[in-house]
């Protein structure tokens, strides 16, 4: 069982081990400082571009939503316009609520009997707020580093700075996101961990991510607040690389390769993993679509004709026992010789089976 | 003397009830074990609940009174849901017996004094008469399985048509004969 | 359930120390009886084209696979991915996070981690990853992935034919995972090996022969309904005068044939058949039935979209042959899932019909406008809603009633509150279950999906337990004796559920209960309910007015 974990864990240290040798012992600062990470932003945009495209080249053939509310029918019953959307701007809010406050995962109600016997609901929030935070926080985190990338730095990202650091304490300011990141990953670890149920069903590659991330927020958080590193070294390399003019500048600390390398595998390794529901989330056909199926077509592209049992077939075989009891026919019969009307009666009677379509 | 014991046990209600209960539930997969003993809910989680329900309510009649109506009132819903599920009879039913595991251990100390264990008998003989119960109430579960088995409504129907000539069938033995 | 070998395991485990976990992949399937169903008869999977029919035993160590068995799924699968994008996406973007593994009702009842949404999909995913991904080919068991083989296979099936396609966890997943989805399509492929079960493979056969599951003949369909008619006549004195196979008739009814043969299924069909007569006399509703289209569910469903396809066809076929406006159709689940999110795709367009309007309210069903099929239960709502129906809902005071929502209407077509506003107006006793077990977060009875059957009795009942538990606490708590639902399947299976979980609450379809409070012109005084049960307080009213 402890394979998973162990496995992704060892992984982790190992890159990190990689990363560091490879700078401070080999020397080999243009490989993890400029081609590595070319390599691997190239992989992440055309793995994205791939698997997406391979998804959107699935074809919709019905149009399948997950019907979460009351339906649009009469004037006077109020249809649940997010939950059950009937139009596109519904979609569009279910969409939004989905991929940005996770609405599904909100729908946790738990239910208590109090002591005097009254029913209340609570949320089982912890999945929820654990994800939320995590992924706000990493994504507070990816904005910020914009500042390494661009020149003079937006003004934007000066008040998404001050925002993420609006608690002042301690001198370098202290920023949220770092420090919810790496406590979120922490929880969604631990719920791995701990909750028999989640580690029952956890794989390796659940494991990786985040400790991969993980090491992330951390080499960061140490970078930033114990070990001192080269701030302007660090910004002429990454403008090299953006600009496409990459400089390798002398003396940044081994433990910034680490945390580069991070990112570079996390970047190559993103397409290939679950972590593309960041992409597929978008392509869900049970959220994406409205539900209006029966007030509006929606068209198979595969749709081919099948074998059916029409009527006349019906008929054919059960005509006179239809006629016997007044049930109306397309066809009466015409009169027959005897003898084939009796062979045509056995027939009836054992139909063969299979060689029907 | 034997008040002595009944007292005690009284006062240790919720420790040996929450002992037992566990050990109840560890009869399941890990992972099912850990959701029937987290999960509150009682409509979320009705067989942690019914359990945990029952138990207490079981422990209560063992402890004082043995009255026949509440033990099945309790016991029958726990049984009910282990009869369908993936249990031997005697699993199904042996979780009772655990009790006089789980008395033993969490009153080690009380027991040594000689006045407590002589009420131990009669406790032991409660959870074997509950025991008994118990299987009568399995018995009576897995005979009404087997009376919806064979009288799913769908087959009384089914010969009732058949009967009649009414219904047309592929083949002998064909599509038409029920579960065939 | 078990055999003596095993029988002192209890005592040889009274150390009581839970099992060592072993990781899923690693726990070989163990196939217990009453939880898996009878293999399909070779020959009905024959009569439809099915390939590979033939007899296997689950239980046997050899299920008399094709040589090229592996192939046939890897193909299969292929094919699949392209055609489906769901599941292409649910095969890639599932994260583990859990949220589903609570939330199915089999896994709730049954216990078995492998009936988790997550892990019944993880046994598809598992081989996706080994055929189709790139890391699961190098890194195989470490990153979730394994080969096909014959014990997976089983593993398949045995859990592939445990889920209800009920699509609860759909609801709770934050990417909208739906393991129906998943369990369709993996049926799908069970089909190319032949690997159906009977009670799915037997009435799609009869489906597709004669129009309804049991294989009834069009003279005894019109034998039972006359039946029927006799019934009413006898309780009410009424004559009614269904009509069948009419052409130029205004509207064609289709209902599940459950209604027509199974009780309490039966007492709804004569609810509509009641409810259509005071339709007809009052305001000259012409109606007509079908024995060629006499099968609104389609088990097809549980087989494949190709069989579904082909088994849905006569609805529109059989509409445009008698030349009806629209389609009218009765209480069922997942006959209503394929109508509503299918039929029209699969089988449409239906520009030979109307857009459907009530004749009688001049309401537009714009709702239904492109499929143009109204389900009866909008149509009734209607109906009271413009004062159409005289109704007098203490005739069923002696019920107390609470709704079961189905979960095919509920999470494939959200119809909740219209079957709430029509028991509402016909039944003065009321009560819903706790919210977290009914509309879009309902409990499945346990036996969707084609699981219905006898021999699987076990899973059933614990699949079921969930809704039972809720039933149980309106019962002690507000003295609910009647369980309503607009569901055939419902109406056949809740009654087990019910006669082992909660003794006291009987089934009824809402037609059912329309149909004890609809007052029809000729009628006598109707002391009876549809069950031919005295309605408490009527018989005294009777006798004192014969008195005057």
């Amino acid at each position: 069982m402890n394979d998973k974990y162990m496995y992704s864990l060892i992984a982790v240290f190992l890159l990190a081990l990689l990363a560091y040798l490879g700078v401070e012992a080999a020397g080999m600062d243009v490989i993890f400082g400029v081609v590595l990470p070319y390599v691997a932003v190239l992989l992440f945009i055309g793995g994205f571009v791939w698997r997406v495209m391979g998804w959107a080249s699935s074809a919709v053939p019905f149009r399948i939503p997950t019907t979460c509310g009351q339906q649009k029918s009469f004037d006077w019953i109020e249809p649940a316009r997010v939950d059950n959307p009937s139009t596109t701007w519904g979609v569009v809010v279910r969409m939004f609520l989905e991929i940005v406050t996770f609405r599904s995962l909100f729908r946790n109600t738990r239910m208590k009997v109090k002591s005097d016997g009254r029913i209340t609901y609570s949320l089982e929030l912890f999945l929820w707020l654990g994800a939320l935070a995590f992924h706000y926080a990493f994504l507070t985190t990816l904005v910020r580093h914009f500042r390494f990338f661009l020149e003079p730095v937006p003004i934007c990202l000066q008040w998404l700075e001050n925002l993420d650091s609006f608690m002042q304490f301690g001198l370098p300011v202290v920023y949220m996101s770092g420090v919810v990141l790496l406590a979120a990953v922490v929880y969604l670890l631990l719920r791995r961990l701990l909750i028999v149920q989640v580690r029952y069903i956890s794989l390796a590659s659940d494991f990786f991510p985040l400790f991969l991330i993980g090491g992330i927020a951390f080499t960061g958080i140490l970078m930033r607040y114990l070990s001192k590193v080269d701030i302007v070294g660090i910004k002429s390399l990454t403008m090299g690389l953006v600009t496409f003019h990459p400089v390798v500048p002398e003396g940044i600390s081994g433990l910034f390769y680490v945390h580069l390398f991070f990112v570079t595998v996390l970047l190559a390794y993103f397409p290939f993993s679950k972590l593309m529901h960041l992409g597929g989330v978008f392509l869900s056909p049970t959220r994406n679509l409205p539900t209006d199926t029966r007030a509006r077509r929606h068209i198979n592209p595969w749709n081919y004709p099948v074998h059916v049992h029409t009527y006349e077939e019906y008929e054919d075989e059960f005509r006179e026992k239809m006629i016997d009891v007044g049930l109306p026919v397309d066809k009466m019969p015409e009169p027959e010789p005897e003898e084939e009307a009796a062979s045509a009666a056995a027939e009836a009677e054992t139909p063969e089976a299979g060689e029907k379509e | 003397m034997k008040d002595n014991l009944v007292s005690i046990l009284k006062t240790k209600k919720s420790t040996i009830v929450k002992k037992w209960f566990e050990l109840v539930v560890n009869s399941y997969p890990p992972d099912t074990a850990s959701f029937l003993k987290g999960q509150k809910d009682q409509f979320a989680n009705p067989v942690g609940h019914t359990t945990k329900k029952g138990l207490e309510a079981v422990f209560d009649e063992v402890v004082s009174g043995m009255d026949r109506d509440t033990i099945v009132a309790f016991l029958d819903p726990i049984i009910r849901i282990r009869a369908v599920q993936d249990f031997t009879p005697s699993q199904a039913v042996g979780f009772i017996l655990d009790l006089k595991f789980v008395i033993r251990e969490k009153l080690k100390k009380e027991l040594k004094s000689a006045p407590v264990q002589a009420g131990l008998a009669e406790i032991d003989a409660n959870i074997d008469r509950l025991c008994l119960i118990g299987f009568d109430i399995f018995v009576i579960c897995r005979e009404a399985i087997y009376q919806l088995k064979v009288s799913t409504e769908r087959d009384k129907i089914y010969k009732a048509f058949s009967r009649a000539g009414l219904v047309t069938e592929i083949s002998e033995n064909g599509p038409g004969s029920p579960g065939a | 359930m078990s055999d003596l070998s095993k029988s002192d395991e209890y005592y040889s485990a009274i150390d009581h120390k839970p099992p060592k976990p072993t990781g899923w992949m690693d726990t070989p399937v163990n196939l217990r009886k009453g939880i898996y169903c009878h293999s399909a008869n070779p020959k009905s999977l024959d009569y439809v084209g099915m390939p590979n029919a033939r007899k296997f035993d689950p239980t046997a160590e050899d299920w008399l696979l094709p040589d090229n068995w592996q192939e046939i799924i890897h193909k299969g699968f292929k094919e699949r991915l392209d055609k489906f994008r769901s599941l292409k996406v649910f095969m890639d973007i599932c994260v583990r996070c859990g949220a589903c593994a609570d939330k199915c009702h089999y896994y709730i009842g049954t216990g078995d981690p492998k009936n988790m949404p997550v892990l019944r999909a993880e046994l598809l995913r598992s081989v996706y990853r080994n055929d189709f991904t790139k890391l699961g080919k190098i890194l195989g068991k470490v990153n979730g992935a394994r080969p096909m083989t014959l014990d997976v296979l089983k593993e398949w099936w045995y859990y592939l034919f445990q889920c209800s396609q009920c699509r609860r966890c759909s609801v709770f997943c934050p990417y909208g995972i739906d393991t129906a989805e998943i369990t369709l399509l993996g049926r799908e492929l069970l089909n190319l090996l032949g690997l159906n079960i009977d009670w799915i493979a037997t009435p799609v056969a009869n489906c597709y022969r004669t129009g309804n599951h049991l294989g009834i003949q069009p003279h005894a369909f019109k034998d039972m309904l006359d039946f029927f008619v006799e019934d009413i006549e006898e309780m009410s004195s009424l004559q009614l005068e269904p009509q069948f196979n009419k052409k130029g008739a205004d509207i064609l009814f289709i209902t599940p044939s459950g209604d027509v043969f199974a009780d309490p299924g039966t007492y709804s069909c004569m609810g509509y058949l009641m409810l259509f007569h005071y339709l007809k006399e009052k305001y000259g509703l012409d109606v007509t039935w079908s024995t060629y289209g006499s099968e609104g569910g389609n088990f097809g469903f549980f087989t494949s979209h190709e069989m579904m396809k082909r088994l849905n066809s006569k609805m529109y076929m059989e509409a445009k042959r008698l030349g009806v406006k629209w389609i009218l159709g009765g209480e069922c689940g997942h006959m209503w899932r394929v109508i509503h999110q299918y039929m029209d795709t699969m089988n449409g367009p239906a520009d030979f019909l109307e857009e459907p309007v009530n004749p009688i309210t001049g309401t537009k069903f714009e709702n239904a406008k492109s499929t143009k099929m109204v389900h009866i239960i909008e149509f009734t709502a209607d109906l009271i809603k413009h004062g159409k129906l005289d109704l007098d809902p203490s005739r069923n005071d002696h019920l107390s009633v609470t709704f079961h929502d189905s979960c095919n209407p509920s999470r494939g077509m959200g119809m909740f509150e219209e079957p709430r506003y029509v028991i509402k107006n016909v039944c003065n006793n009321f009560y819903d279950m706790p919210a977290n077990t009914i509309r879009e977060q309902t409990f499945c009875c346990g036996s969707g999906a084609g699981l219905n059957a006898g021999e699987d009795m076990e899973l059933r009942m614990a699949g079921g337990l969930p809704r039972a538990n809720a039933v149980k606490h309106v019962h002690e708590k507000h003295g609910v004796n009647m369980l309503a639902n607009i569901c055939a399947v419902d109406r056949a299976a809740l009654p087990d559920l019910m006669n082992y979980w909660v003794p006291g609450v009987d089934v009824t379809g809402v037609h059912e209960l329309v149909a004890n409070a609809l007052v029809i012109p000729g009628q006598n005084s109707r002391p009876t309910d549809m069950r031919g049960e005295d309605i408490p307080g009527l018989e005294l009213e009777e006798e004192e007015d014969t008195d005057e």
